[in-house]
């Protein structure tokens, strides 16, 4: 690493301090708040702790946190140091203090919230940008994703040196990546489709089939892949087959498992090497994680708009365990709760549903229209209480899900 | 007049969901839901017809439901439902239409496009949409207008739209909470044909709305049992508790 700045240096040590008393004093995890204190000392500090280094950056609107868990994973293979805002502080201070707290990694693995991802990519000079995925997500705050789409073309255009890995079968996101001067095409699916039925170069309708998506009218296309998810396996750049055999479950998690194998890659890691390393990543930032709880098993999920809440169906166990849903409508989640609207409910069928959280009773008008039975719970120990002993399954959304583990933290 | 619109009282209908891929954004889909749910409890069968951008608009329907969208989809439904002219068609027959947010603009005489430039919409309702100066993004409360009969309204608003009613259309709605058209009153309607910038989905937190564009369609209809209606009853109530606590 270059060295710092004695301004730089400072601010980042002080940054740090804050970041420990936030930790020691309960009052936060301090993946923030030292950022914002440097940054305060030192408008420049992230750009300065980025210099020097290999930064990886992971947006779209669902997966980064994992995928940046797992790029971290395969990377490790390398036996080098990386620092990663691995729980999901995502604006400029949880870079900053990520990599505040990590002085000397050669690596930065950093997920990015979808609106600052230009400004980072500004400060970060990135070696590579992962693009997931873009659908609908807290509209009352998130700026339209056709915006945001645009402004990411935008700034990968302005950044010729960057590797670009970006997922092939989003329509939104190819148009997005096809500025960049380099792509690695990774198909990763796309099982919500709600928010790609325009083409986003001419306004015309989409077609879809089994090979993919293209634009009847301008010839707007989906690219060759070069790296494949296919059922439960990856297929490489250069066409070999392995298999992925996640301990994460899920359709959504495999596809975040190719992208991270793709980025691994580019940095040159032994795939034989990467793979079992992915493998064992069992939990991210509390999500998937199997808590006990008076006899019961508690899987928790964490699903927080439409497409989200389909990938999160996919990964439940099969019935009849049961499942708590609980929707909260603060500032993190959107306001607006419209969405669970475009949600398919009826797949919960044949299991007992219960549902928790501050809406709660927009879940129960919810699921009555779709004619899914559902019972009411106080909260998590009321619904543990209401069910039998074996497993139970949990889906949140942002802020009831960190009240969830809140409670579950001071279990037993 | 005479027609498949004008019967006392039908035992099915159909609901035409228009555009659904371009205009859906916020959970447009439980505006069809409700009126499904509400129909059926009532010995009617409501079949749901989905149109797509890419397919002619039917005239047949005897509901019509336009949802919520963003710009550049907003301004494509436009020019497909001008060019296509089945909408316009059937409400002009008599048909019911309920358009919200973007579909309420698009169903007037013009609104604001991508960068505020005027855009020609279908000429259903006589309002005249443009773009404000801000965003109007929060819970709403507005009390209809009395001669439609139905409780206040709740929903959740997020528009940059300002909106004047010229003499053919009234105001659906004056505002208690919110910004709905952005002069103190809350969407329009005129005839059989209601706008709203209400979300929410509107329909499921404003039961008597829903049952006023069925009756509109279907004729009187008998009222629910009180278990049918007791969670939308208990969400209007938290939500309307929770502006008036706000």
């Amino acid at each position: 690493m270059g060295k710092l700045p004695l301004r730089a240096r400072l601010a980042t040590s002080i940054g740090g301090a804050a970041g420990r008393v936030s930790r020691l004093s309960g009052r936060g995890d301090g993946s923030v708040i030292g950022g914002v204190v440097g940054l305060r000392m030192e408008p420049d500090l992230l750009r300065l702790l980025a210099a020097d280094r290999q930064i990886v950056l992971v947006t779209g609107t669902n997966g980064k946190t994992t995928t940046t868990r797992l790029i971290t994973a395969a990377l490790s293979a390398l036996g080098l140091a990386v620092a990663s805002n691995a729980f999901g502080a995502n604006m400029e201070a949880g870079l900053t203090s990520a990599l505040g707290r990590a002085r000397s990694a050669p690596f930065g693995i950093l997920e990015v919230d979808e609106r600052y991802l230009p400004a980072m990519i500004g400060e970060t000079s990135p070696r590579v940008v992962t693009l997931l995925n873009l659908s609908r997500d807290q509209m009352d705050r998130a700026a339209e994703i056709w915006l945001v789409a645009r402004r990411w073309r935008q700034a990968l255009a302005d950044t010729p040196d960057c590797q670009v890995v970006a997922n092939a079968d989003d329509p939104l996101i190819v148009w997005a990546a096809a500025a960049a001067k380099r792509v690695t095409w990774v198909a990763a699916g796309q099982r919500w489709h709600e928010d790609s039925w325009c083409c986003p170069e001419c306004g015309s309708h989409l077609r879809r089939d089994d090979l993919g998506w293209r634009c009847g009218e301008c010839g707007f296309t989906r690219p060759a892949a070069r790296w494949v998810l296919d059922g439960d396996s990856v297929v490489d750049a250069t066409g070999r087959v392995r298999e992925l055999s996640l301990a994460l479950p899920g359709r959504a998690n495999r596809a975040n498992a190719v992208v991270a194998l793709a980025v691994a890659d580019f940095f040159g890691v032994d795939l034989d090497q990467a793979l079992p390393r992915v493998r064992e990543v069992t939990s991210v930032a509390g999500r998937y994680t199997q808590l006990g709880r008076h006899g019961r098993r508690l899987r928790l999920l964490l699903a927080k708009n439409p497409a989200g809440w389909l990938e999160a169906f996919d990964v439940l166990a099969p019935a009849p365990v049961p499942v708590l849903l609980a929707v909260n409508a603060q500032g993190p989640d959107g306001k607006d709760t419209s969405w669970l609207w475009d949600v398919d409910y009826r797949l919960l069928g044949g299991r007992r549903v219960l549902v928790a959280g501050e809406r709660r009773l927009d879940l129960a008008v919810r699921l009555e229209a779709d004619q899914v039975d559902f019972e009411l719970a106080d909260d998590v120990d009321d619904a543990v209480a209401k069910v039998p002993p074996g497993a139970l399954d949990v889906i949140a959304n942002y802020t009831a899900f960190q009240q969830i583990r809140t409670a579950l933290g001071r279990a037993e | 007049m005479t027609g498949p619109r004008h019967r006392a009282s039908a035992s099915s209908l159909q609901l035409v969901w228009v555009y659904p891929d371009l205009l859906s954004t916020y959970g447009d889909r439980g505006n069809l839901l409700v009126l499904q749910r509400r129909a059926r409890l009532r010995g009617i069968n409501a079949e749901a017809v989905t149109v797509n951008a890419d397919e002619p608009v039917p005239r047949s329907g005897d509901i019509y439901l336009m949802g919520g969208g963003e710009d550049l989809p907003q301004i494509l439904a436009a020019r497909r439902l001008r060019a296509d002219g089945g909408l316009a068609a059937a409400v002009g027959a008599g048909a019911v239409l309920l358009a919200v947010c973007a579909g309420y603009q698009v169903i007037g005489g013009e609104f604001g496009g991508t960068e505020g430039e005027p855009v020609a919409g279908l000429g259903i309702l006589d309002v005249w949409s443009g773009r404000g100066a801000r965003r109007g993004v929060g819970e709403i409360v507005a009390d209809v207008d009395p001669q439609l009969g139905v409780p206040r309204l709740t929903g959740f608003e997020n528009h940059q739209g300002m909106t004047r009613l010229g003499p053919e259309a009234r105001p659906l709605a004056r505002v208690a909470t919110g910004v709905g058209n952005g002069d103190g009153t809350e969407g329009a309607y005129a005839g059989k044909v209601v706008g709203t910038y209400l979300h929410g989905p509107v329909l499921v937190r404003n039961p008597g709305l829903a049952d006023l564009l069925l009756t509109w369609a279907a004729g009187p209809l008998p009222p629910l049992e009180a278990a049918d209606e007791d969670w939308a009853r208990r969400l209007r109530e938290e939500r309307l508790a929770a502006v008036s606590a706000g």
